[in-house]
């Protein structure tokens, strides 16, 4: 019973705007955090906000377990999140949460390669820290279309080696995050299975989880991928977020989001 | 404390606030959130005879005050519902309602006839009204031959409560509700969706998959509160009320045009806590204005 959900009120105590483009809230409840698993997601009530009806689905980035806080990290893509981003220090900010089924849990001595892009990178912290918790090694391959989407490398040094692509080259390699040459020496990795074996997990948009679902498979690569298919009530009861799978049409959000690539009907 | 029991052709609430189908799942996923006793009555998930896939995705879209969906009834059949969900769902202490919908009379039978089996389901809500698959039952829902062909069928077979609910997609709804009360529903509980539509501009293509969907929330709130008024006027079977409720004062609004009960559905994506927090709304209301009871206020406009 480790994931209860609940639906609470939960109080900003840090706002801060990396760039135009994104903000990171972190939020405190007087009461300890639930424990929640890489990966999870939470749906926030946008309140005053008339063009916003329904809750807007936003991955856990990070969990400070010493200051009991959460960390969520929004790219401002719409009207929903544009008013998250206004909110201030010490307002409240109604949550439902942890949702869905997080990644895979490590085992010590696995490697995993963890590749984000965009905002997509925003669960891999967290799960770059459980995994390191574990005795597993994670690598991060980020991906941007510039170094300004690239946010909190710094921190993801603290758990794993950071290799980086940038499509403008202002960062890392120049182009996508499969055409880094990390990628080789990963496919010599013994695989999973096998004594310290690797897979790969991976958030961020779909092209770039196709074209890295289509190296795993071609490699022979265990992989799972985090999928933000639209969705309404978060819990698996509206039937709206529906992926389609070997076994018919799941939720995201209650089946997933995190899904390992052999159970999608994906074209790779 | 005012009473806030109802009761609907027998089945007794301990408050008239029910959840509608397809919005609250099977009741379990929203156990970790919500006392589920505290619902006067929980309306399960769409089943019909044979397992149905549902539409492609996407299937929903968020709308000024309410959203779009054309889930299309995905769900697993009868026959697992009775195997796999009743033994889950049979000690929840609220009245179970499992929603029936077909693509023939007989389809609608044949089901409703497995539900009757079940101990612990003391009612059914037919859908003869979603506009989300070809013969989902809106078919049947829009023309008073139609809504009595599939009511008659179910209540030769089916002996518990029977609740038909209604589509407002039609010319006169107070004409199908009188059709479906002389064909033998116990009560009638309106508004399904309204049909609907969005079109993604920059991509030049509907935003549903099947291009069309249902609407709900709060913007088909007075759309229901006529069809609620009208109905109840019609009809001497008991009416449930829904359709964009978020708060105690919107259900009011519906006792007051003439619901005994109501149901509320999209609000629950919103708040998974709403259903409680209205019925407990509902009895503030009444003791601020000096109602001894909810019976009080049903039908007075």
């Amino acid at each position: 019973m480790g994931y209860m959900k609940q639906c609470k009120d939960l109080k900003i105590v840090s706002v801060e705007h990396p760039n135009d483009g994104y903000v990171l809230l972190r939020l405190t409840d007087n009461e300890p955090l639930p424990e929640i698993r890489a990966g999870q997601f939470v749906e926030i009530k946008v309140e005053n906000s008339p063009q916003t009806f329904l809750r807007r689905p936003i991955s856990v980035n990070f969990v400070d377990e010493e200051r009991n806080e959460l960390w969520l990290l929004i790219q401002v893509v719409g009207e929903g999140t544009r008013h998250l981003a206004s909110l201030q220090v010490g307002n409240m900010l109604n949550v439902l949460f942890p949702l869905g089924n997080g990644f895979t849990q490590g085992t010590a001595g696995e490697s995993v390669l963890l590749v984000g892009g965009g905002v997509g990178i925003a669960p891999l912290l967290e799960y770059a820290k459980q995994l390191k918790q574990v005795g597993a090694t994670p690598y991060l391959l980020l991906g941007g279309r510039s170094a300004c989407n690239l946010l909190q490398l710094d921190l993801f040094r603290q758990y794993g080696e950071v290799y980086v692509t940038t499509e403008d080259g202002s960062m890392g390699e120049r182009g996508f995050v499969t055409n880094h040459s990390f990628l080789e020496s990963f496919a010599s990795f013994p695989l999973k299975g096998t004594r310290g074996g690797a897979r790969i997990s991976c958030c961020g948009p779909k092209p770039m989880m196709l074209a890295v679902a289509k190296w795993a498979k071609e490699h022979g690569v265990t992989c799972e991928v985090s999928l933000e298919n639209l969705m309404a009530c978060g819990l698996g009861a509206c039937l709206c977020c529906v992926e389609k799978t070997v076994k018919g049409n799941v939720c995201v959000c209650k089946e997933g989001p995190v899904f390992n690539i052999n159970e999608l009907t994906w074209q790779i | 404390m005012a009473d806030i029991r109802t009761t609907i052709a027998g089945l007794q609430m301990v408050n008239p606030v029910m959840t509608a189908s397809g919005t609250f799942g099977y009741g379990l996923e929203f156990a970790d959130l919500v006392d589920l006793s505290q619902i006067g009555g929980i309306i399960m998930k769409g089943t019909t005879l044979n397992p149905r896939e549902g539409n492609d995705y996407p299937r929903m879209a968020e709308t000024a005050s309410g959203m779009l969906n054309c889930v299309g009834l995905q769900n697993k059949g009868v026959d697992y519902f009775c195997e796999h969900i009743y033994p889950q769902v049979k000690d929840i202490p609220s009245n179970m309602i499992v929603n029936v919908s077909g693509s023939s009379p007989e389809d609608y039978a044949a089901c409703a006839a497995r539900i009757n089996e079940l101990d612990k389901i003391p009612a059914i809500e037919l859908n003869i009204s979603c506009p989300n698959v070809k013969q989902g039952g809106m078919a049947f829902g829009v023309t008073t031959e139609g809504a009595s062909q599939v009511v008659k069928a179910v209540r030769e077979v089916y002996d518990k409560t029977l609740i038909v609910k209604l589509s407002p997609n039609v010319t006169s709804i107070a004409d199908i509700a009188r059709s479906v009360e002389d064909a033998g529903a116990d009560a009638v509980s309106l508004i399904n969706t309204l049909m609907g539509m969005a079109i993604d501009i920059e991509r030049r293509k509907p935003r549903l998959s099947i291009n069309t969907g249902g609407l709900s929330g709060p913007a088909v709130k007075p759309v229901a509160v006529r069809c609620v008024w009208q109905v109840a006027k019609a009809v001497k079977i008991p009416v449930v009320g829904l359709g964009g409720i978020m708060t105690a004062e919107d259900a009011i609004e519906f006792f007051m045009a003439g619901a005994s009960a109501i149901e509320i559905g999209t609000g629950n994506f919103i708040d998974p806590t709403i259903s409680v927090k209205v019925a407990q709304g509902v009895s503030d209301w009444l003791d601020r204005h000096h109602y001894d009871s909810l019976q009080d206020i049903i039908g007075i406009i």
